[in-house]
C-alpha cells in the first residue's frame, strides 16, 4: 500500500493537472470546514443548514455588496447556499461511498470467501441489481421512501455497490488461496477471523481507491436528484436545488435576456469545479491502477 | 454461433425474473395501506380501507402478490398514471417515440465523435490533440447537465432565440393533430416527411438540437475514454509493429488496431445507449421535452407509484436486452468469444 501510495505521489508530481485536482479539492475542504466564518449563521437560526432569506421577492437579485453571489428567487441568498452546500456535498458524498463501500465489501467479500451456490446466489443478485440502469434505481428508491436527502443517500448507495462488491470479489478469489490464510487455518482460526482479519484487509485496497475517487460521480448524482425535487427540503443548502430554485427566470428579464445568469452559473460552477476536483485525481489514480497503460 | 446465442437467450427469462422481483420488492416495502390507496378514487373510501387491501390481497404473502402482479403486466395491465391521466402502457405509448427520437438523435454523435475523438487522442498520445479531448471528456463527465442544460438555453434560446424547449412549435402542433397528418411511427422527424411536413421537420429539429448536444457532451466522455485506452493498449502490441516493420501505411494500421480495438467499445456503446434511456431523465425535464424521462420525473414527485413503476420495468428491460445484443455483437465480432 504503501508503495502504491509512493508512485501515487510521484504521478501526481508529474501531472499538472493531478495536482490542479487536489488543489480544488483542498480550496472545497477549507470551506467546508470554515462555513460558520465565511458565511455566518443568522444568530437565531435553528439549523445554520438553512439558507437567510432576505425578503420574499419572487424576482432573483444580481450579485451586489451585500449577497456577493447574488440571491435566488424568492431572496435565499446564493453566496450562504454555496458555502454550506459545500459541506452538504461532502457529507453525501462520504455517506454515500461508506454505505456502498460497506456493502459492497461484505457481499463481495462473503461470495468470494465461501464460493459455491452462496457465490452464485450473491453474484447474481448484484448482476440484477445492476440491470437496472442506476437514475431510475435511484428514483424508484426515493419514490417509495419519499423525498429527503437521507433516502438520496439510501438510493445512490444501492445503486453504487454492486460494481464494489464484483472488485472484492475478484481479489477474494485470490487472496484465499494465498499462504498465510493455510497458516492462519492452520492455527485453528474460524472463518470469520480469517475473513475479517486476513482475506478482507489484504483485497480491499483497490476497491478503496475506486469508491473514494467516485465521491465527484455521486455528488453530481445527488445534485440531479435534489434539481428534480427529489432531494433537499425546500431552503437547505444544497447545490442542487439552488440551481432549480431560479429556473423560472433562465430566459431573463425583457430587453435583458442574461440578466439571471447568475442563478444557474454560480452554483453550476460550484458543482463543476467539486466533481472536476474528484476527477482530475481520479483520471491520475487510474492511470497507476492500469497497468495495461504503464 | 447459434448455441451461443441461445445459451445467451436462455439465460433472459431468469434475468427478468430477478428485476422484476427486485422492482416489485421495492415496492412492497410500501405499506399495505399506502399501496391501497393506489385504489382509491374518492375520499369516502377511506372508510372502507381495509376492505380494499382485503379486495386486492395486499397482505397476501409476497409470491402470490408478486405472481399476481407479473399476469397484469403480461396482460398489459400496468395500472393508471394519475401523472400522466391516463393508462401507463397508453402514457408508454405516448411518451416513448419522443425519448427514442432524442436518444438516437443523441447517440448517433456520441458514437461518431466518440470513437473518432479517442482513436485520435491514442494515435497523437500526449499531443495537443490528445489534451484537447481528454479536456472534451473530464468537462464533459464533470458538468452537471441540468446546469448545462440551463445555460445553453438562456444563450440559444434567450439571447439567440434559435433552439426553442419543448417538442415542437405551436403551428406544428395544429399540423401534427390534423386530421391530414398520419402519425405512422410517432417519431416527428420520421412522420414530417413522410407526410412531406418540410416545415414540420425543421420545427422539430430545431427543438431537438440543444437536448440532443447536451445529452452528446455529458454521455460522450465515457466512450472517448475507453476507445482511447483501448487502442493504446491494441497499438502497443507486436501485430503492429510487424505491420510498421512491413512498411503498411499509418492509416492501415490504425485500420488494423482500430478493429480489434472493439470489443470494449461495444461493451459501453450498448450501455450507453440505455444509460441515455435512464439520463434523458433530467436532460427532458430542462427542456421541458415531453419523453418518458420528463413524466417519471414528474410521477416521482406526486408518488405515482404505477409510472414509476413502469418506466423503471421498460428501462430495466431494455437494459437487459441491450446487453444481450453486445454479448450478441462480441461473438460477431471476435470468434474466440464464440469458440470458448
Amino acid at each position: 500500500m504503501r508503495d502504491a501510495l509512493k508512485a501515487a505521489w510521484k504521478n501526481l508530481r508529474r501531472k499538472p493537472l493531478s495536482l490542479a485536482g487536489l488543489g480544488l479539492l483542498a480550496s472545497f475542504g477549507f470551506i467546508a470546514a470554515a462555513a460558520p466564518l465565511l458565511a455566518r449563521p443568522a444568530p437565531n437560526s435553528r439549523d445554520p443548514y438553512l439558507i437567510p432569506q432576505d425578503g420574499y421577492s419572487s424576482d432573483p437579485r444580481r450579485p451586489d455588496a451585500r449577497h456577493w453571489f447574488g440571491t435566488t428567487e424568492q431572496q435565499y441568498d446564493l453566496y450562504y447556499g454555496i458555502v454550506w452546500g459545500t459541506r452538504t456535498a461532502l457529507s453525501i458524498g462520504v455517506k454515500v461511498v461508506f454505505v456502498s463501500l460497506a456493502v459492497g465489501i461484505l457481499v463481495g467479500g462473503l461470495a468470494g470467501f465461501y464460493g459455491g451456490w452462496f457465490d452464485e446466489l450473491l453474484m447474481r443478485l448484484t448482476d440484477v441489481v445492476m440491470a437496472l440502469p442506476s437514475v431510475i434505481l435511484a428514483v424508484v428508491v426515493v419514490t417509495v421512501r419519499g423525498p429527503g436527502l437521507d433516502n438520496v443517500v439510501l438510493a445512490l448507495a444501492a445503486v453504487s455497490w454492486p460494481s464494489y462488491a464484483r472488485l472484492v470479489r475478484g481479489d477474494v478469489l485470490t487472496v484465499k488461496e494465498r499462504e498465510f490464510v493455510l497458516a492462519a487455518r492452520a492455527l485453528g482460526a474460524g472463518d470469520m477471523r480469517i475473513l475479517f482479519r486476513h482475506v478482507i484487509p489484504n483485497s480491499i485496497y483497490p476497491v478503496l481507491v475506486v469508491a473514494s475517487l467516485n465521491t465527484g460521480a455521486v455528488v453530481l448524482s445527488a445534485a440531479a436528484l435534489s434539481f428534480l425535487g427529489l432531494g433537499a427540503p425546500v431552503g437547505y443548502a444544497d447545490w442542487g436545488q439552488l440551481i432549480s430554485m431560479s429556473r423560472n427566470w433562465i430566459l431573463g428579464a425583457s430587453g435583458s435576456p442574461l440578466a439571471y445568469w447568475h442563478t444557474v452559473v454560480i452554483p453550476g460552477t460550484a458543482i463543476f469545479l467539486f466533481v472536476l476536483g474528484w476527477n482530475l485525481l481520479g483520471d491520475a489514480f487510474r492511470d497507476i491502477l492500469d497497468p495495461r497503460q504503464r | 454461433m447459434a448455441k451461443f446465442v441461445l445459451k445467451r437467450l436462455a439465460m433472459l427469462p431468469l434475468v427478468l425474473a430477478g428485476v422484476t422481483m427486485l422492482l416489485f420488492g421495492l415496492f412492497q416495502t410500501l405499506s399495505p395501506e399506502s399501496r391501497a390507496s393506489l385504489y382509491i378514487k374518492d375520499p369516502r373510501q377511506l372508510s372502507s380501507l381495509e376492505a380494499v387491501i382485503r379486495e386486492h390481497g395486499l397482505r397476501d404473502p409476497f409470491h402470490k402478490q408478486y405472481l399476481r402482479w407479473l399476469r397484469k403486466v403480461a396482460r398489459g395491465d400496468l395500472g393508471y398514471s394519475e401523472t400522466a391521466k391516463m393508462p401507463v402502457t397508453e402514457a408508454v405509448r405516448a411518451f416513448f417515440p419522443a425519448t427514442i427520437e432524442l436518444s438516437v438523435l443523441a447517440f448517433i454523435p456520441i458514437m461518431v465523435l466518440g470513437v473518432w475523438l479517442g482513436t485520435l487522442s491514442a494515435v497523437h498520445k500526449d499531443k495537443l490533440v490528445d489534451q484537447l479531448s481528454r479536456f472534451i471528456s473530464i468537462t464533459g463527465y464533470s458538468l452537471p447537465s441540468f446546469a448545462l442544460g440551463l445555460i445553453l438555453l438562456m444563450v440559444f434560446y434567450g439571447v439567440l432565440n434559435l433552439f426553442p424547449p419543448g417538442r415542437y412549435s405551436l403551428e406544428s402542433d395544429i399540423v401534427v393533430h390534423d386530421a391530414a397528418f398520419n402519425a405512422f411511427t410517432g417519431l416527428i422527424l420520421l412522420d414530417s416527411l413522410l407526410n412531406g411536413e418540410w416545415a414540420l421537420f425543421v420545427d422539430a429539429l430545431r427543438h431537438l438540437v440543444l437536448p440532443a448536444a447536451t445529452l452528446t457532451y455529458i454521455t460522450m466522455a465515457l466512450l472517448v475514454r475507453v476507445t482511447r485506452s483501448s487502442m493504446l493498449e491494441e497499438l502497443g502490441k507486436d501485430y503492429v509493429r510487424t505491420a510498421r516493420a512491413k512498411g503498411l501505411s499509418e492509416a492501415a494500421v490504425i485500420a488494423h488496431a482500430r478493429r480489434n480495438a472493439w470489443i470494449p467499445v461495444i461493451t459501453i456503446a450498448s450501455i450507453l445507449f440505455v444509460q441515455l434511456l435512464g439520463g434523458v431523465l433530467i436532460t427532458e425535464t430542462v427542456f421541458a421535452y415531453p419523453g418518458i424521462g420528463r413524466w417519471v420525473a414528474q410521477a416521482a414527485l406526486q408518488l405515482d407509484v404505477p409510472a414509476v413503476m413502469g418506466v423503471a420495468l421498460l428501462t430495466s428491460s431494455l437494459f437487459v436486452l441491450g446487453n444481450l445484443a453486445a454479448d450478441i455483437l462480441y461473438a460477431v465480432v471476435d470468434p474466440r468469444i464464440r469458440f470458448k
